[in-house]
Parts: C-alpha cells; sequence; structure tokens
C-alpha cells in the first residue's frame, strides 16, 4: 500500500521502480452510502488504517478520541477517523460529505464520504456526482432496508453504474454464506431495474478487516475479490476517449493579437489536430489547427484532459460554446426536460426564474411544470406542485436561451447542471436531462406557471368583472341573480359580489358617509380582482354612485376584462319600487347620504351594456348580459358550447 | 496495471487547471494567495499552465508576517522575477507597530493578528472576490469537508453547518459585494500526489525543504531554526549545527524542523513515505487542542 516496504525505500533503484509505478497510477472516486449503523466510517478508517496511511500523531489523536466519543469499549473507534467537524463528533453521527484519500500500487482512490440520515439526500447527490462507484453498505444482520433502496436509487438517478454491495458486520451473523447469499438475492432483485453494469457483492467486517485490505480466513465459501482489489481493478471509464468529443469553453485565451485560444476540459471523446470542429449553438465550423498545452502541443487529446485549442478560421466563439465534432453534436434547446434534486429549504416554486449552470454557460431559468416527484424510497410517481428539500422529481424547464447539452444518460458532463437562487445565490438544485422540448410540439409542456390565464382556461372563460351600477332599487340584484344562472347553466363559472354579502362581513366596518361609500367601493374592486385572478366571472351589484371609484376598479383589472352595467331606471320608477322601503326611510330623514335623495348618483357616460329596466323584463335583460359575454368572448359563443 | 488512459496526476492536474480557468472567468477581481511553499509552488504551476501561453490574468498575494525564512523571501522574489508575476505583498502594519510578534504573544494571538487579520485587511483593501488558496482536504479533518469554492461572509468568517452543495464540477461563483469564495484547486491532492508532482514536473521549490546543516536549538523536543538574531534564545541553549530539513514552512519560530539527510526530491519522498510523524505536526499551531483548525477557519484563517 501507500506505505513502503523498507527493503525497497533503502535500495535506490528499487525505489526508482516504485516512483515509476506510483506516477502510473490511475484515480477511482467512489462513494459510501449505507444506513445509520451500518458501520461506513469505520469501513473508511479501516481503509485508512490498513493502507497505513495513519501517522503517529492521527494514531495518537485517534486513542484520545476513541476515550472521549467512542462507541466500541477500549477499542480504537476507526470511525473517530473520519467524523470530521465538532458538532458531529459529538452527535455521533456525519453530517455532510467528506472526502478521503488512499492509494495502493494500482491506483489513487478518492471516497466521498456521505451521511446515512434520512435528511441528507442532497449530499449522497453531491458524493454522487464526482463518482465512479458507490459502495453501498448493508449491515448483515438487517439487510437490504429502506434506506438501502434510497440510496441504491440516488447513486442510479446520479448516473453511478458500477455498485459493489458490501455486506458489512458478516462477523456478527457467523460469517454465514446462507445469510449473504440472501440478502445479495435481495438486492438484486431490487437493483435489476436500475442499470447498473456491474454489481458485486462482497461479505465483509469492517471491524475487523475481513474481506477488506487481506483475504478472510473465515468465509472460505467466498472465492470473489476482496474490497480493495476490486477497488484497484474495477474497469469504469474504458469507453471515454471514444464517445462523441465534446469541449465546454471556459476561457478565450488571447494574450496577443496572434493567438487566439479556447481553453476547457475534454469532457467526452477524442480531439486530433486536423479534425473539423463545430460551435454546437452558431453550427460554425472550423478546423483545429493546434493543441495547445505548456508542457507542448499535442497531436491529440481526450477526455479528461485540460487543453486549449486554436482552430484555422477567425469564428465567433465565447465562454459558454460547447465544441463538438461535425457528426456526432449536442442537442441545442431552450426547454428540457430534467431529473431535478431539491437541496434548499425553500421549496422549488415553478414559474420563479432561477439561475441554471450548465458547462461554462449560465442561463436564466424556470420550472414550467412539475410533472411529477419521485418517492426515492420505491421510485413510485407521485403528483407534485413544488419540490422540497430532499425530494426528487420530473420537471420541464425553459431557458432565456438555447444551450447545448446532451441527455445525461448519454453523458454525465454535458448533461448536468446546477440551479442557482438569484436572490440568496445558493445552489438550490441538481439536475440531469432528461430529453429537449421543442415548441411546437409540446405546447402542453410549456405551460407555464398557473396563472390567471390558467386558471380561467380549465373553466372554459375568459376572466371579468360585470359591474351592475344603478340606484337602490333599480333591479342590479335582479338581473345579476338571473346572469349567474344562465352562466351556471352554460358551465361557466361566476360569483355575485353585492351588498348581502359584502356589507355584512369583509365592509361590515362601513358606513354611508362618502369616505365610507368610496372605501366599500375599494374593497369590493380588490376582491373583484382577486376572483378575476382566479378565473372567475365576477358579478358585482353594488349603487356605487361615483364615477371615479367604478374608474377605479376598472383599472384594476386588464383591459377588456371590466364590464360595466348601467342598470338604468328612472328615480321615480325605483322610488316607487322602494322593495326594501328604503326610499321612504329616506325621505324621512331616517336615512342619511342615500343615493338620489340626499347624496348624488353619477350616471355612467359610456358603460359597455345599458340595460333600461322600464321597457324590458328581467330574464331579458340578462340574457342581453350572457350575449354581450358570449360576443365579447368572455365565454364561449352557442355553437361551441353544443 | 490497468487500462485507465490517464494518470492519477494527469486528472488531478486537469482537475485544478479546470477549477482555476474557471475562477479567472467568473470572478471579477480574483487573486491568488502564495505562501511560497510546496503546496503554492504546485498550485502556480498549476496556474501557469491553465493560462498558458497568457499570463495570468490575476495577482499573486503574500501575506507577511515578517518571520518568514528569508531563503523563503528570497525564493518569492527569484519566482516573481522569473515568472513575471505581479505580486502584492501586504504586512498587517498594526501588527507590527503593537509589537506583536510569536514570542511576545503566544503562537495562537500572534497567528491571528499577523496572519488571519492581515489576509482579512488585504482582502477587504483590495476588494477581492475569489482567492486561490493551497489548501489540501487530505491535510486535516475539518479540511476533509471544506468545498473546492468554500463561501466566505463579508466579514471572512466560514459556517461549515451552511456550505453550499458542490456537485459535478459546476461550481457557484455567485456572491453578493463584500462576500467572496475562497478556491481550494489542490482539495484532491494529498501529500504524495504533491511531491510526485514537483518530482515529475520538476518545480522549483524553497531550499528549506532539502537537507541542510542549519543553525538549530531543541525546544520541547523540536528543532527550531535560528534564522537570524531576533529568536530569543532561552538560558541553556545555544544553536548548534545539525542536518535538518522542513517538511512544513511557514513562520520560522513556529514551524519545526526534521532531522534528516535527505538532500534530493526522490530522498524526499522516499523519507516522506517512511514518515511515522503526519504532515502539519510540525506546525505548532495545531497542538492546542485538536479542533483548533475549524475554529481558525471559522474565523477566516486560511
Amino acid at each position: 500500500m501507500n506505505a513502503i516496504d523498507p527493503n525497497v525505500a533503502a535500495d535506490a533503484s528499487a525505489f526508482t521502480d516504485y516512483l515509476g509505478r506510483h506516477e502510473k497510477k490511475s484515480l477511482l472516486r467512489f462513494l459510501t452510502c449505507g444506513s445509520v449503523d451500518d458501520g461506513k466510517s469505520t469501513l473508511i478508517g479501516r481503509l485508512l488504517y490498513d493502507s497505513k496511511l495513519l501517522f503517529e500523531d492521527q494514531l495518537l489523536s485517534l486513542e484520545k478520541d476513541s476515550r472521549k466519543h467512542g462507541t466500541v469499549g477500549d477499542d480504537i473507534d476507526l470511525a473517530l477517523l473520519v467524523d470530521g467537524l465538532e458538532a458531529e463528533r459529538e452527535q455521533g453521527i456525519t453530517i455532510d460529505v467528506a472526502y478521503r484519500f488512499f492509494s495502493t500500487d494500482r491506483r489513487k482512490f478518492i471516497v466521498a464520504d456521505t451521511p446515512g440520515h434520512e435528511q441528507y439526500t442532497r449530499n449522497m447527490a453531491t458524493g454522487a456526482s464526482t463518482s465512479d462507484l458507490a459502495v453501498i453498505l448493508v449491515d448483515a444482520r438487517r439487510g437490504v432496508l429502506t434506506q438501502t433502496r434510497r440510496h441504491s436509487f440516488i447513486a442510479s438517478l446520479v448516473g453511478i453504474r458500477h455498485v459493489v454491495l458490501a455486506v458489512n458486520k458478516i462477523d456478527l451473523v457467523g460469517f454465514s454464506q446462507a445469510i449473504f447469499e440472501d440478502i445479495v438475492a435481495d438486492y438484486r432483485a431490487f437493483a435489476a431495474s436500475l442499470g447498473f453494469k456491474t454489481l458485486t457483492a462482497i461479505p465483509l467486517s469492517a471491524r475487523y478487516g475481513d474481506n477488506v485490505l487481506d483475504r478472510s480466513s473465515q468465509m472460505p465459501w467466498y472465492e470473489g475479490p476482496t474490497l480493495v482489489e476490486h477497488l484497484e481493478t474495477v474497469v469504469v471509464d474504458d469507453d471515454a476517449a471514444e464517445r462523441p468529443f465534446r469541449l465546454p469553453v471556459q476561457w478565450v485565451n488571447r494574450p496577443n493579437l496572434d493567438f487566439r485560444g479556447f481553453s476547457g476540459t475534454i469532457v467526452s471523446g477524442t480531439v486530433r489536430r486536423g479534425d473539423p470542429v463545430v460551435v454546437a449553438k452558431s453550427g460554425r465550423t472550423s478546423v483545429v489547427k493546434s493543441i495547445v498545452t505548456f508542457d507542448g502541443d499535442l497531436e491529440a487529446a481526450s477526455a479528461g484532459e485540460a487543453v486549449t485549442l486554436t482552430l484555422d478560421d477567425e469564428i465567433d466563439i465565447s465562454r459558454g460554446d460547447v465544441l463538438s465534432g461535425a457528426i456526432d453534436r449536442p442537442e441545442i434547446a431552450d426547454q428540457f426536460a430534467a431529473h431535478l434534486i431539491w437541496m434548499a429549504d425553500d421549496p422549488l416554486l415553478p414559474g420563479r426564474p432561477y439561475l441554471l449552470k450548465i458547462g461554462a454557460r449560465q442561463v436564466t431559468a424556470q420550472v414550467t411544470a412539475i410533472r411529477h416527484k419521485i418517492d426515492v424510497n420505491t421510485g413510485g410517481e407521485l403528483p407534485a406542485k413544488s419540490l422540497a428539500l430532499n425530494e426528487v422529481g420530473v420537471a420541464n424547464l425553459s431557458l432565456s436561451e438555447a444551450v447545448a447539452f446532451d441527455a445525461y444518460a448519454v453523458n454525465r458532463e454535458t448533461g448536468a447542471f446546477i440551479i442557482i437562487d438569484r436572490l440568496s445565490n445558493l445552489t438550490v438544485g441538481a439536475g440531469m436531462i432528461d430529453n429537449g422540448l421543442r415548441r411546437a410540439g409540446n405546447i402542453h409542456w410549456q405551460a407555464l406557471d398557473v396563472d390567471k390565464r390558467t386558471r380561467a382556461l380549465a373553466k372554459g372563460q375568459k376572466p371579468a368583472v360585470v359591474w351592475f351600477t344603478g340606484l337602490s332599487g333599480a333591479g342590479k340584484s335582479t338581473i345579476a341573480n338571473l346572469v349567474e344562472k344562465k352562466l351556471t347553466a352554460l358551465g361557466r363559472h361566476a360569483y355575485i359580489l353585492d351588498g348581502d354579502n359584502v356589507r355584512h362581513g369583509l365592509n361590515r366596518d362601513l358606513g354611508f358617509s362618502d369616505a365610507d361609500r368610496v372605501e366599500n367601493i375599494r374593497r369590493v374592486a380588490e376582491t373583484a380582482r382577486l376572483f378575476v385572478d382566479a378565473g372567475l366571472i365576477v358579478l358585482v351589484s353594488f349603487i356605487s354612485p361615483f364615477r371615479a371609484e367604478r374608474q377605479l376598479a376598472r383599472e384594476l383589472v386588464e383591459e377588456g376584462e371590466f364590464i360595466e352595467v348601467f342598470v338604468d331606471t328612472p328615480l321615480d320608477v325605483a322610488e316607487a319600487r322602494d322593495p326594501k322601503g328604503l326610499y321612504a326611510k329616506a325621505r324621512a330623514g331616517e336615512i342619511a347620504h342615500f343615493t338620489g335623495v340626499s347624496s348624488p348618483y353619477e350616471a355612467p357616460e359610456r358603460a359597455e351594456v345599458r340595460l333600461g329596466t322600464t321597457t324590458a323584463a328581467a330574464d331579458l335583460l340578462a340574457e342581453r348580459v350572457v350575449t354581450y359575454l358570449q360576443d365579447s368572448g368572455i365565454i364561449p359563443g352557442v355553437e361551441v358550447t353544443i | 496495471m490497468s487500462k485507465d488512459r490517464l494518470t492519477h496526476l494527469k486528472r488531478l492536474e486537469a482537475e485544478s487547471i479546470h477549477i482555476i480557468r474557471e475562477v479567472a472567468a467568473e470572478f471579477r477581481n480574483p487573486v491568488m494567495l502564495y505562501s511560497i511553499g510546496k503546496d503554492s509552488s504546485v498550485m502556480l504551476r498549476l496556474a501557469l499552465k491553465a493560462f498558458y501561453p497568457g499570463k495570468l490574468p490575476f495577482p499573486l498575494l503574500h501575506v507577511d508576517t515578517t518571520w518568514k525564512f528569508r531563503e523563503m523571501i528570497a525564493f518569492r522574489d527569484a519566482t516573481v522575477k522569473a515568472e513575471g508575476l505581479d505580486l502584492l505583498v501586504h504586512t498587517n502594519a498594526d501588527g507590527v507597530a503593537a509589537g506583536i510578534t510569536p514570542f511576545t504573544h503566544g503562537s495562537s494571538a500572534y497567528t491571528n493578528v499577523m496572519k488571519t487579520e492581515a489576509l482579512k485587511q488585504a482582502l477587504t483593501a483590495h476588494g477581492f472576490d475569489a482567492a486561490f488558496g493551497g489548501a489540501r482536504r487530505d491535510e486535516e479533518k475539518s479540511r476533509a469537508k471544506e468545498r473546492v469554492f468554500s463561501f466566505r461572509t463579508d466579514t471572512h468568517a466560514w459556517d461549515p453547518k451552511n456550505q453550499r452543495p458542490e456537485l459535478w464540477r459546476l461550481y457557484n461563483s455567485r456572491v453578493r459585494p463584500g462576500e467572496s469564495i475562497r478556491v481550494f484547486p489542490l482539495s484532491n491532492w494529498t501529500e504524495l500526489d504533491i511531491w510526485q508532482y514537483i518530482l515529475l514536473e520538476k518545480i522549483p521549490i524553497v531550499p528549506l525543504y532539502f537537507s541542510a546543516e542549519r543553525p538549530v536549538v531543541n525546544r520541547g523536543g523540536q528543532w527550531i531554526m535560528v534564522d537570524d538574531d531576533r529568536l530569543p534564545l532561552l538560558s541553556g541553549e545555544s544553536p548548534e549545527l545539525r542536518r535538518v530539513r522542513f517538511r512544513t514552512l511557514g513562520c520560522y519560530p513556529l514551524t519545526a524542523a526534521v532531522e534528516s539527510d535527505a538532500a534530493t526530491l526522490p530522498e524526499i519522498v522516499r523519507e516522506m513515505l517512511i514518515a511515522r510523524t503526519s504532515e502539519r505536526s510540525g506546525r505548532l499551531i495545531d497542538h492546542d487542542d485538536n479542533a483548533s483548525m475549524e475554529k481558525k477557519k471559522r474565523e477566516g484563517y486560511f
């Protein structure tokens, strides 16, 4: 392992060989995940301990910590090696992603240690995003648990294709082959749909080291590799250089007028001098003139290398552009469907503008629809209007401009994005693109955030305020009630605001002074506006004697949404009807500020509908209002409703 | 040998270059902290690679405590000249005026004033919104959870409970005025990786890393080098010449030497591989208590 054989160290030429081998090591990034007590931290502690990466002072500190916080009696608690922050040590639980390092002669390993606690899905996704392999721990005594399924699902979601099922604490079940095989069968059945390319099950004991680095003498029945043997040899990037070429441009390198280079990391494929390349978004093409590095120009470079390309032609390329080969280009779209993992305390709000970073490009993006969320324990789909912290869902996104991308399943580098809140600047979500959406072909997918229009469309109408004004006793409420009945009969959605249902509740505190009348109408107008926003046809039946207030009500809603209906009944006719005996009281001086008697009525000058009540019956007048609504497109015409 | 195409060093190098380019592209006013040590030397080489054939699009900043080894300062100035770098040097003038030294005020107070405070002063004065540091996750337990892009508030504080999730290689560079990001391009390198890279790339490092006869005194079991006459000798102490070298470089009264004959890079690597004492134990700052690094980081130490 990393510590060196003293004989090799002593022999200068053997040591040179040793250094040569270590220079040629490869790198494997993996994550460990498991439930709280599965022994994850102990396993990583074991890997560090067995690979002799602990120095004396760390061991000393470990022994000291074991006495203070340890959970395994007098033994050294290996988990304490890796549980980093003070608070975590005290709680005895890992709460964030920690990165550990160890190496063998063949490989260097970067381990993302991710927490098993339920509320930290986001940390596991974070660790998985940079890993090629997942070690999923299972306690041999407990077998496959809900958390095991959740971790496997998230690993699969984030594109992990190589899994080790580490059946830990096998010593506590008597190194039983039968128990091991039951667990493996259980897991294989469940994981069959998760798309793992390799799945290797290993029985081990992290605490005692069985089958971690060294082969266990307790399990002669197990013939597979030890954990470290497997990690050293598993092939994870066998085809990265053969896949389509992608280079997101990070930096335009322009030290002088004679040099114009495009710097970035090749995320997939291979590029050679003389290859044609295409700027994905603009479609402009050129030919690779040179592949420049500090260490000299290259003939070819492939996935994982950070290079600078110069091209034969002066074409417009800037940061955020993606260079690709002439064939197998990335997709270009400003809308796509993606799996999202929400990572913030504030929920995802469809319709809110967020920042989206994909490759080296940052754009504004909205979630236009959440198709469903996913139960990470079962993989089941659930309806959702938003996503809360640690929830996973499938959503449609609309971007402020088109970007180049590939489906995440095809390319983890060009198919991944993060979502940043524009106000808090926090990284609030992670996304994996499923497929692009074309505007024409997917009209129902670009439905925006639920708004007035969508609410009204769901009701088969346009929202509107039909404002009935006129003297007391003019017939406003009678006609309005008839209109509501007719609209309801047509399957439309209407609601009446009148003195009866407003004055007794919302406006109970108001009297009839001019000031109170103005406030009365203001509140009614505001309420009507809310109902319009809800997609309703609002029938307002108020005397509303002043033009200014009716104008105010009109201006609260959009052009065409306010229909003023003047119920035109002469004062003497209204006073003669006097259905509530109010005129009599007003004339007797018992009601102050009574419209038409002791307070003015300002008749409308340009009402959309004027109803003369002295020449037609109320039902006919109501019919005229409905016809007006049909003619102006508020509700469908008769031929449509049949 | 495995079938993987790239060596681990090639992959680490590419990752660091990617991070450095990302910072230069996305921040308004970045700076690279330059401590003159081996990690800084590697980080500087990676930055030069990132922008080759162009020059660095940001300056270097050295926080000079006035207690750096003389050889470090000479090496710094030679490097700046050789690479044509833009170097800013900042010293906490208030600390100097107040007569703060490691001897009069203890290592902890001294480090706070002359390093942490000095760094904050410089970052604030220049309005840097990103600062590269050469810290590695393998150095110490609380470093293991540090992000590559580590957010700092407008008072340069780090909140380990409220770190931004970091996925793929998509780094969030958004900050409000006054806030900043500490960027650690060497996050995933280990000490062995650093040495192997220095060996492979023939990167110049301060001669203090190599064994030589140097005047030292033994204090509390550690060899302290007498770099100039500012080191107060305790009664009974007299400097002696020993073959020593430094595994880590800081301020000379706070950084202990180790006895060693390793005078070449392969010898240093070999010695490191059979070492039985971890890297930071040479830095007296960490001995206060186990969680001291985390506390210092929260306060703004790199």
